[in-house]
């Protein structure tokens, strides 16, 4: 029997429908632009009053749009197995995204990702038993530019079963990108009905679509491939700096996307997510550590649950710019905060320096601290209740349980079983095991998970398919040799 | 000249304090009581701009104070600069056209660059975001630029501050490049012959004047 499931929240409900309310106000008063012309058409044809280059949309508009949006976005992986089910208060984890560098165990200082890099990601959030899907969180340097956000998808794809987080960096990427989803589906049919990908799209704070990610959502939409609507305000430099504005602001910016979605294709699958920032006064930096980052994307998150939509952060991250104590304060702090909002996908682990560098090392410890918040998120359980007092009754007798029918058959539900990375060992045993710290163990660890090579390599003929499809991709765009993968 | 002195340390405080109003008013002031534009923006307004910019430094100040003190520098300059005349060109520690390249929408850092260098004395011309090099290499032509900047984010747009770099040269412009952006490092600066790159706006201030040839004046 399920027990309270630990819940934190930032308003009451009352409040949250305020600033849904002030929200909706903003964007019939305010109003937001759009730059991509699909989008416009789409909002010219619903009727959308448009004044100056911004459409404002009237209240009843957008709860219609918020009417067809589906409560519930399952991803399956590669073989078509489910992986996510994101909707209610299940969490998941994948990496955090896009990083444009990779900090190197050897010289713990970051550098220019490869290729190579890229599959090792793979392959590290595949054995991460606490991640449910992988994400392109690293863009490398070894492709040209132009071609890395595609790269990244066939990549993640032949290196890890799980299903992918991704986004596109040109408007001219998504449909070779799709192309090879449907790949691996085998049709587009099997796609929408099992979902291989989600693809970031992104209003520009404040209240603009731009032509780039715009296309993407009218992409995703029409194609009903999972959008994610990550809106990113940055208090105090794109958004007020006090808190319950940016969550009005932020729920106003995807309220915008969730209008030329559902337009775009009533009922397709949709995640309301974000990466807000509280801005640093000092730096100028968007710090995804902040505590104050934190409580706006748990407060967003709050609104996209009263609002009945699958909800996603990008939370559990660091500002660290090595696997240090603020690493790892931070880091933990995000993930269980997340956890206990029941925030469905939350993209962090890995992520370091204001989602600049990824880490393979922080993705296995990270892979912990998702553990622990996944049992934390599941409660105390009930389903000994009924038992109590004869358990302790005969406890007395005993002595001790360790042996007892009862622990044998709870305890690992009962106690998330931590890997070696997480030392629990008497003080002797750990000075004999060489004294390592979670650093030197996770350098161990991912060396361990790289020696075994490609943990999930694709049957010859998909493997093929997709090679011929990037090829053809490399060769429209004047690419003539490519890194192995 | 006990009043000229009040009234000049009220405009060096109205802009430390990012009184825009305050910094309008006195600027006027100054000019009715017959202090020249240069004197008012020597005595008041520079010292004014380079202690908001100590005081971030060390640590006193954050941005919204530094910014908002560029914004009463500016509210200043703005009732100075008609009467300014000849003596503009003296004062302009140089032109600077500024963008994101072309592909790139992020304009938060280049627009804070921006900001910086036009209230410490620089002229700016700010060409937004997604700017093609061939736009900014004809805005600088057509203003005969000292300097072109140039912000990107993106691994996918960094190549074009690369081609931004080439076609200054092959132009034959006499303008510096200086880059920058999160994904800007100083090695790539070095690689793709840029004359300079800052990683944030106050350094970015200082790069721009060594590379026009000015010290930070005492
Ligand atoms: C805010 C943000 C956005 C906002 C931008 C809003 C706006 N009006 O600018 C929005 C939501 C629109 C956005 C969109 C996208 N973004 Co974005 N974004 C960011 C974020 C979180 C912060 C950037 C920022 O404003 N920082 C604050 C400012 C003040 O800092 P700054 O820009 O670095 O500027 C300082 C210095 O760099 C320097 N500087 C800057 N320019 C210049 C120029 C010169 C000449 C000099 C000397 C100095 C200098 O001084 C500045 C002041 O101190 C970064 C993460 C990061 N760490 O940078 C990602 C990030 C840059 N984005 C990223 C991505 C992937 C995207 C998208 C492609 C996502 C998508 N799939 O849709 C789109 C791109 C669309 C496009 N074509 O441009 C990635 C880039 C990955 C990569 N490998 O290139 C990053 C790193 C995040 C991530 N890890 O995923 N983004």
């Amino acid at each position: 029997m399920e027990g309270l499931r630990p819940k934190l929240e930032m308003f009451t409900g009352e409040e949250a429908d305020r600033v849904i309310d002030h929200a909706l106000g903003v964007l019939s008063k305010v109003g937001f632009l759009v730059e991509n012309g699909d989008a416009k058409a789409l909002l010219r044809e619903a009727g959308i009053e448009e004044k100056g280059a911004r459409f404002h949309p009237p209240e009843a508009a957008v709860r219609q749009a918020l009417g067809t949006v589906p409560a519930r976005v399952c991803l399956f992986d590669r073989d078509g197995a489910l992986a996510a089910d994101l909707g209610g208060d299940r969490v998941h984890f994948d990496p955090g995204s896009a990083a444009i560098h990779i900090l190197d165990p050897g010289t713990k200082r970051r550098r220019p990702p490869v290729t190579r890099d890229l599959c090792h990601l793979a392959w590290v959030t595949q054995a991460c038993k606490n991640i449910a899907a992988q994400s392109t969180a690293l863009v490398p340097s070894d492709v040209p530019e132009s071609f890395g956000d595609r790269f990244r998808l066939h990549v993640a794809l032949l290196n890890s079963k799980k299903p992918i987080v991704t986004g596109t960096f040109g408007t001219d990427a998504f449909d070779v990108m799709k192309r090879m989803l449907v790949a691996v589906r085998g049709s587009e049919k099997a796609l929408t009905e099992r979902p291989l990908a989600v693809f970031d799209c992104c209003p520009t704070a404040p209240l603009t679509w731009s032509e780039l990610t715009c296309q993407a959502l009218v992409d995703c939409a029409r194609s009903a491939i999972p959008a994610e609507l990550v809106s990113m305000p940055m208090g105090g430099a794109t958004a007020p700096v006090t808190l319950r504005e940016m969550v009005v602001q932020h729920c106003a910016e995807s309220l915008s996307g969730v209008l030329i979605h559902q337009l775009a294709c009533p009922g397709a699958p949709l995640i309301w997510g974000g990466s807000p920032a509280a801005f640093d006064m000092r730096h100028g930096t968007t710090p995804m550590g902040a505590i104050e980052t934190m409580m706006v994307d748990l407060g967003n998150a709050q609104v996209g649950k009263r609002l009945g939509l699958p909800t996603h952060a990008y939370m559990g991250m660091s500002d660290a710019k090595v696997l240090d104590w603020q690493n790892g304060m931070e880091s933990g702090i995000g993930a269980i905060l997340a956890a206990l909002s029941g925030i469905n996908m939350i993209s962090g682990p890995g992520m370091l320096d204001f989602e600049t560098t990824q880490s393979l090392e922080k993705l296995v410890l990270d892979d912990q601290v998702c553990g622990m918040a996944l049992r934390l998120s599941r409660g105390i359980s009930l389903d000994s209740a009924g038992e109590a007092v004869e358990l302790i009754r005969e406890l007395t007798v005993l002595g001790n349980f360790l042996g007892h029918r009862h622990t044998r058959a709870s305890f690992r539900r009962e106690q998330f079983l931590p890997s070696r990375l997480v030392d629990r060992a008497t003080h002797d045993d750990w000075e004999a095991s060489g004294g390592a710290d979670a650093r030197d163990r996770a350098e161990g660890e991912v060396r361990g998970i790289l020696a075994r090579g490609n943990p999930a390599p694709p049957a010859d003929d998909l493997g093929r398919d997709l090679d011929e499809l990037i090829r053809a991709e490399a060769r429209r765009l004047g690419i003539e040799a490519l890194p192995e993968v | 000249m006990a009043d000229s002195d009040e009234l000049f340390s009220g405009l060096y405080q109205a802009v430390l304090s990012g009184d825009e109003d305050g910094a309008a008013r006195l600027a006027t002031r100054a000019l009715d009581s017959g202090h020249s534009a240069l004197e008012t923006i020597e005595r008041a307004l520079i010292p004014g701009i380079r202690e908001a910019g100590d005081l971030w430094e060390e640590g006193e100040y954050f941005l919204p104070e530094l910014v908002t003190a560029a914004q009463a520098m500016k509210a200043a300059m703005a009732v100075l600069q008609p009467v300014l005349g000849a003596e503009a060109k003296s004062l302009s520690l140089g032109r600077v056209v500024i963008a994101t390249v072309e592909g790139d929408i992020h304009d938060i850092g280049k627009s804070l660059v921006a900001t910086m260098l036009s209230a410490n004395g620089f002229e700016v011309i700010d060409e937004g975001a997604g700017v093609p090099v061939s736009r900014l290499i004809e805005r600088a032509r057509e203003v005969d630029a000292d300097l072109v900047c140039a912000s990107a984010l993106l691994t996918t747009t960094m190549p074009r501050q690369r081609e931004l770099v080439n076609a200054v040269r092959s132009a034959g412009l006499r303008a510096k490049v200086m880059v920058g952006g999160a994904p800007v490092t100083r090695g790539w600066a070095e690689q793709i012959g840029a004359d300079g790159h800052a990683d944030n706006a106050l350094s970015a201030v200082n790069v721009a004047r060594t590379l026009v040839g000015h010290r930070a004046a005492g």
